[in-house]
């Protein structure tokens, strides 16, 4: 779209299963006639002869032949809505027209604003006492937030994030936190067609303020304070960014599972290292969030064993070489690993990436590495260029330092270990400011 | 009878939309140049590749010109610059 008001004549060819979105999306620009031809999903995978063949056949959507759905898209002459685009407002009012407690609950429903489970409905009693949590006013605007890059961002206020916590059942209490999860930009409603989920790590004071639960089931339903913080993150998102709606605002193929709720805190006084934020250059007594875009796989494991080394390299290489690992360790864990040598946390984070290794033809044939890395290792950008260069057999580090996270949690009843997609995106956000 | 209450509405503001026109379309590929852009989604080279090769074959004369931005997901204003300042007509595929 941005080619077309350069000056030239542009059609963006998309798979199928995008068109709702893709015809979405240009309205959304304010050029609803945007020239779009459709071929096929998927285009990954098939051989040069099929996807010919996607270029000789038919265009799904429309039913005409592919090919002259581009040329007629650069040719035809313009209409009268090709001339001027299409203006228009969207209001969103800040009260609903007052109805029963059924149909408001039906509304919110039919209009894709829950998460399919009961809510509570924002009265505004309820989201009052909500916005006695913060100092904030409840019309200061807090940030921006879209579902991916290429939507539009939606802004809102104090007052809109508090409407989504009084929703998911969040106590005044809880805001604060909230609010920063809101203003750090990341959405937990990203549409990304990997299913991505925003996992939430909660340092500092606030977790004993407003009790969550860092211990024994602390990644489990066992919190008021974590299960519905985590819960209203979601609905904040999707309803504060403009929805996460299939075929329209949310494309992950799979969906996820911590897309309910990913959000936890670290057992800090457990553990014999630093306080995550601590890493990053907070001061122990501050309070923060940090947010990974990701949230693919979990892998689990007990120890350190015996045989940990070769427990551990297994478990590294099977984590997506796209995203680097959380390594959420239980206290009991985290104390045998210091019994092993690593009285610090970045010699074990050292020691996974000198031992995450895969072969160069194996880490380049991953789908998103392939999409994301691969152009900037073409561009000399490194450590992607010399990975790049590397005989296809030989085995390259999956990943760099900052790819991976180690965090302590869990109540020591056991030996446990988990390693969660991190994701290549990190953020950490300060809850203070938001008090 | 069923009492009514008042409640927030939970969406947030969106932006107001400006409506843009097109740019002004070509009589005919023939002698012109179009660049056809690789999105560099996975496999999307291959894909352009074909689509170049098929628009080749029906106009002998047009200059086809594969160009790809720096990094996918990410505009890449030089790339655009470049589409803009001898470019007739743009072709991008296959991404969103």
């Amino acid at each position: 779209m941005a080619l077309e008001q350069g000056g030239v004549p542009t059609v963006a060819v998309h798979t199928d299963v995008f068109a709702r979105l893709a015809r979405s999306v240009a309205r959304a620009n304010g050029m609803p006639t945007t020239r779009q031809a459709f071929v096929p999903q998927p285009v990954v995978g098939k051989s040069a002869a099929e996807l010919r063949a996607y270029v000789d056949g038919k265009d799904p959507v429309s039913g005409r032949p592919f090919a002259q759905e581009v040329i007629d898209g650069l040719t035809e002459p313009l209409g009268d809505t090709d001339l001027t685009g299409l203006s228009f407002e969207r209001s969103t009012p800040r009260l609903l027209e007052p109805d029963t407690e059924d149909r408001l609950h039906a509304l919110f429903a039919e209009h894709g604003w829950t998460d399919h489970q009961p809510i509570v409905l924002p009265t505004e009693e309820r989201v009052a006492a909500m916005l006695a949590g913060t100092s904030h006013a409840p019309d200061e605007t807090v940030g921006r937030l879209r579902p991916t890059k290429y939507r539009e961002f939606w802004e809102f206020t104090v007052e809109k994030v508090a409407v989504n916590a009084v929703m998911a059942g969040a106590r005044p209490q809880y805001l604060p936190v909230l609010l920063a999860m809101a203003a750090s930009g990341l959405s937990a409603r990203s549409s990304s067609t990997t299913s991505q989920a925003t996992v939430a790590l909660v340092n500092g004071p606030i977790r004993d303020e407003i009790g969550m639960n860092y211990g024994i089931g602390a990644m489990g339903p066992y919190s008021h304070a974590n299960a519905t913080i985590g819960r209203a993150y979601g609905l904040l998102s999707q309803n504060l960014q403009g929805g996460s709606v299939p075929h329209e605002s949310y494309m992950g193929s799979q969906g996820n599972f911590l897309s309910y709720n990913a959000t936890f805190a670290e057992n800090e006084a457990a553990s014999p290292w630093e306080p995550f934020h601590v890493q990053y250059g907070y001061a122990p007594d501050a309070s923060t969030v940090s947010l990974f875009l990701g949230g693919w796989y979990t892998v689990f494991g007990g120890g350190p064993r015996e045989t940990w080394e070769r427990k551990f390299t297994r478990s590294l290489q099977a984590c997506d070489p796209y995203t680097g690992p959380i390594v959420a360790l239980d206290p009991i864990v985290a104390r045998d690993f210091v019994a092993l040598g690593f009285d610090r946390k970045q010699k074990l984070i050292d020691w996974c990436v000198e031992h995450a290794r895969l072969p160069a033809k194996e880490y380049w044939d991953n789908q998103w590495v392939q999409t994301l890395f691969h152009p900037q290792a073409v561009a000399g950008v490194e450590p992607y260029a010399t990975m790049l260069a590397a005989d296809p057999d030989e085995e390259i580090r999956m990943f760099r330092p900052e790819d991976i996270h180690v965090v302590v949690v869990g109540g020591g009843t056991g030996a446990v270990w988990k390693m969660l997609g991190g994701g290549p995106r990190r953020t950490t956000v300060t809850v203070d400011d938001w008090r | 009878m069923t009492s009514k209450v008042a409640v927030h509405d939970p969406r947030g503001y969106p932006p107001k939309v400006t409506g843009k026109r097109l740019a002004p379309r070509l009589e005919s590929l023939q002698g012109k140049v179009v660049y056809l852009v690789d999105c560099l989604f996975d496999n999307s080279d291959v894909f352009i590749r074909q689509l170049r090769d098929w628009v080749g074959e029906r106009f002998a004369t047009a200059d086809l010109r594969l160009i790809k931005p720096r990094q996918s997901w990410v505009d890449d204003p030089d790339m655009r610059a470049r589409i803009e300042a001898d470019g007739d007509a743009a072709i991008l595929g296959v991404g969103l």
